[in-house]
């Protein structure tokens, strides 16, 4: 019964080729990736500098730096941010700890849920329609920053009732034992103990919205506009503004003659602006689920 | 009642409401898109629509002074065959990433193969333009002898990078969800790993694996600033991997900022909106369901 058979030399062996054939296949995932960011870094490192960071884009940007568009995005990436992460913790606050399982509750998962899908362009084009021309707030940071902040709440919304989820249920009853209110409850010891997993995916939606183009593309960036550098309050409300993501593309594909080693360097930093953003979520999940108490 | 409490008391209902008042926006959210999108487009929608026109003719030359027309079926070849292909490339590579992550590979690859997912999953859209414009684009004129390098191709497979990291998340996720019993039982039988994955898992967890592909289609049908980068400007039906192609949603990416606001071409790019919202929408609606009826079994 034990013996060694022919079918079972057979699947062993294709157990080898299919474990080795899976290996590839990831690896092949991976590689490129990794081959892409150091080719991006190698082009652009003629032209990275803090001077890059600071300095205005010039000669009809073919040269200078990325001050504008950079803090453009700051503006917009941090107004969308003030919006979408209090609506987005509280909704998810209210489906995990008040709704009941009834219809309304199934069909703002399924709303959510839905999204959380839909592409970019058409939240572009929603921002246009509703904040740009219906609300009458013009092409603007504060569209453009609304039009982010629906594009990110979704997201906000599921990752933190998962988190809210992830709290037993002991630590709630042990709190209503002692006669603690609802809200008491949650904001003593649900919160607290769910912050790790929220923050880690309000983070990610950060970087989501420093590196999205569409959305504000219709809405409030702008190709061009002359900014004093180093000037940290430079925009405001209604003005429209550069935006980093948006800047990328207007040298890569609408200005003629710009030098390779710009464009690699804009890339260069807005990505690794976002991986920066991804990695902090990654260390803090890994930090914070170290001091869990469950 | 000490003094706090009874603040507390005063400001908890208010608290309440805010919350409550939170969670039902998300519903006002989907219709306000759907609304406010439709409204911008009704005007063609109901006056000069002709839907034989629209939906099966190649010809799309809305800024024609003398015979403007707006057929769209270029435009939605564009779409279907990036998304078609790029999941051709995506599908295996990513169930094949995932099966290994979850069946084979020891736990510090797995950590080191999940975080470069993650990070794979966080490049913004303009920089895989950028990168199938500079790079892909190069490549492909050497490889293949092409006279352009932004071709179906090159989307394509920049798609697929795209798509990939969503189809490896969920796919894994769906593997996770069989229960040990069943790899247990298997192996007890005398089965290899690979025949466990193959015979037993695959089946097992196809509902999930099924909704991962979908939300991966889902994915590249909407995916606007890489294929406007990458894929060129043709609009036309594609006849070999190296023609250009134009997708409908990066037409309206690139005409929207030109044509005057409520004019009749503005309108037709709004119902493309429209149409792309119905299509991703089905999309996620189905996987939603398909990944509930997992659970409810």
């Amino acid at each position: 019964m034990f013996a060694e058979t022919r079918e079972g030399r057979s699947s062993r062996r294709a157990e080898v080729v299919a474990s080795v054939i899976l290996l590839v296949a990831t690896l092949l995932l991976i590689l490129p990736l990794l081959v892409i960011l150091a080719y991006l870094a190698f082009q652009a490192a003629p032209v990275l500098s803090v001077d890059f960071l600071v300095s205005n884009p010039v000669r009809g940007m073919r040269a200078g730096g990325i001050w504008a568009p950079l803090l453009g995005t700051l503006y917009m990436v941090g107004l969308s941010l003030a919006i979408s992460a209090p609506i987005g913790v509280l909704a998810a606050i209210y489906l995990n700890e008040y709704a009941g399982d009834n219809w309304l509750t199934r069909v703002i998962h399924l709303a959510v849920v839905n999204l959380a899908g839909v592409p970019s362009i058409v939240h572009a084009l929603f921002g246009l329609g509703a904040f740009v021309l219906f609300a009458g707030i013009g092409r603007s940071i504060l569209a453009a920053s609304l039009t982010l902040a629906v594009m990110t709440m979704p997201v906000i919304v599921a990752s933190t009732k998962e988190a809210l989820a992830a709290v037993p249920m002991s630590f709630r009853e042990a709190c209503w034992n002692v006669g603690a209110s609802r809200w008491q409850t949650i904001r003593s010891i649900v919160l607290p103990n769910s912050v790790s997993g929220i923050l880690t995916g309000i983070i990610l939606q950060v970087s989501r919205a420093a590196g999205e183009t569409a959305p504000i593309m219709l809405t409030g960036a702008v190709f061009f506009k002359s900014i004093p550098e180093g000037d940290l309050f430079a925009y405001h409300l209604f003005d429209q503004a550069m935006a980093l993501s948006l800047h990328l593309f207007t040298i890569s594909t609408q200005v003629p003659d710009v030098p390779d080693p710009l464009l690699y360097a804009t890339a260069v930093v807005l990505v690794g602006t976002v991986l920066l953003i991804n990695a902090l979520s990654i260390f803090l999940r890994v930090y914070l689920r170290s001091r869990k108490k469950w | 009642m000490t003094g706090w409490r009874r603040l507390e008391v005063l400001t908890e209902p208010v608290i309440e409401g805010a919350i409550r008042i939170s969670g039902i926006s998300a519903i006002i959210f989907v219709f306000g898109i759907f609304f406010f999108v439709f409204r911008e487009g009704a005007g063609f929608l109901f006056n000069h629509l002709d839907w034989r026109e629209f939906l099966l003719s190649p010809e799309w030359y809305p800024t024609s002074v003398a015979n403007k027309r707006y057929g769209i079926l270029a435009l939605i070849a564009g779409t279907g065959s990036v998304t078609v292909l790029a999941m051709l490339i995506a599908v295996p590579f990513g169930l094949g990433a995932a099966v290994f992550v979850s069946e084979f590979c020891g736990p510090r690859l797995k950590e080191i193969v999940k975080v470069v997912v993650e990070l794979l999953a966080a490049i913004p859209s303009v920089v895989w333009g950028f990168i199938g414009l500079k790079v892909m684009n190069r490549l492909i004129i050497v490889l293949f002898d092409a006279p352009v390098g932004l071709t179906l191709l090159n989307g394509s497979i920049i798609l697929a990078l795209m798509s990939v990291p969503i189809i490896v998340s969920i796919s894994e996720d769906a593997l996770k969800a069989v229960p040990d019993s069943f790899r247990e039982a298997a192996m007890a039988m005398g089965a290899t790993r690979w025949q466990v994955v193959y015979r037993v898992l695959l089946p097992a967890a196809k509902n999930g694996l099924l909704a991962a592909v979908l939300l991966g289609v889902g994915r590249a049908v909407g995916e606007t600033m890489a294929v406007l980068m990458a894929t060129g400007h043709a609009v036309k039906i594609p006849t070999s991997l190296l023609d250009s192609v134009r997708t409908l949603t990066a037409t309206i990416a690139s005409e929207l900022g030109e044509s005057p606001v409520g004019s009749e071409h503005y309108q037709v790019l709004f119902v493309i909106g429209v149409l792309l919202f119905t299509i991703t929408f089905t999309v996620n609606l189905t996987a939603d369901l398909v990944v509930r009826g997992v659970r409810r079994s």
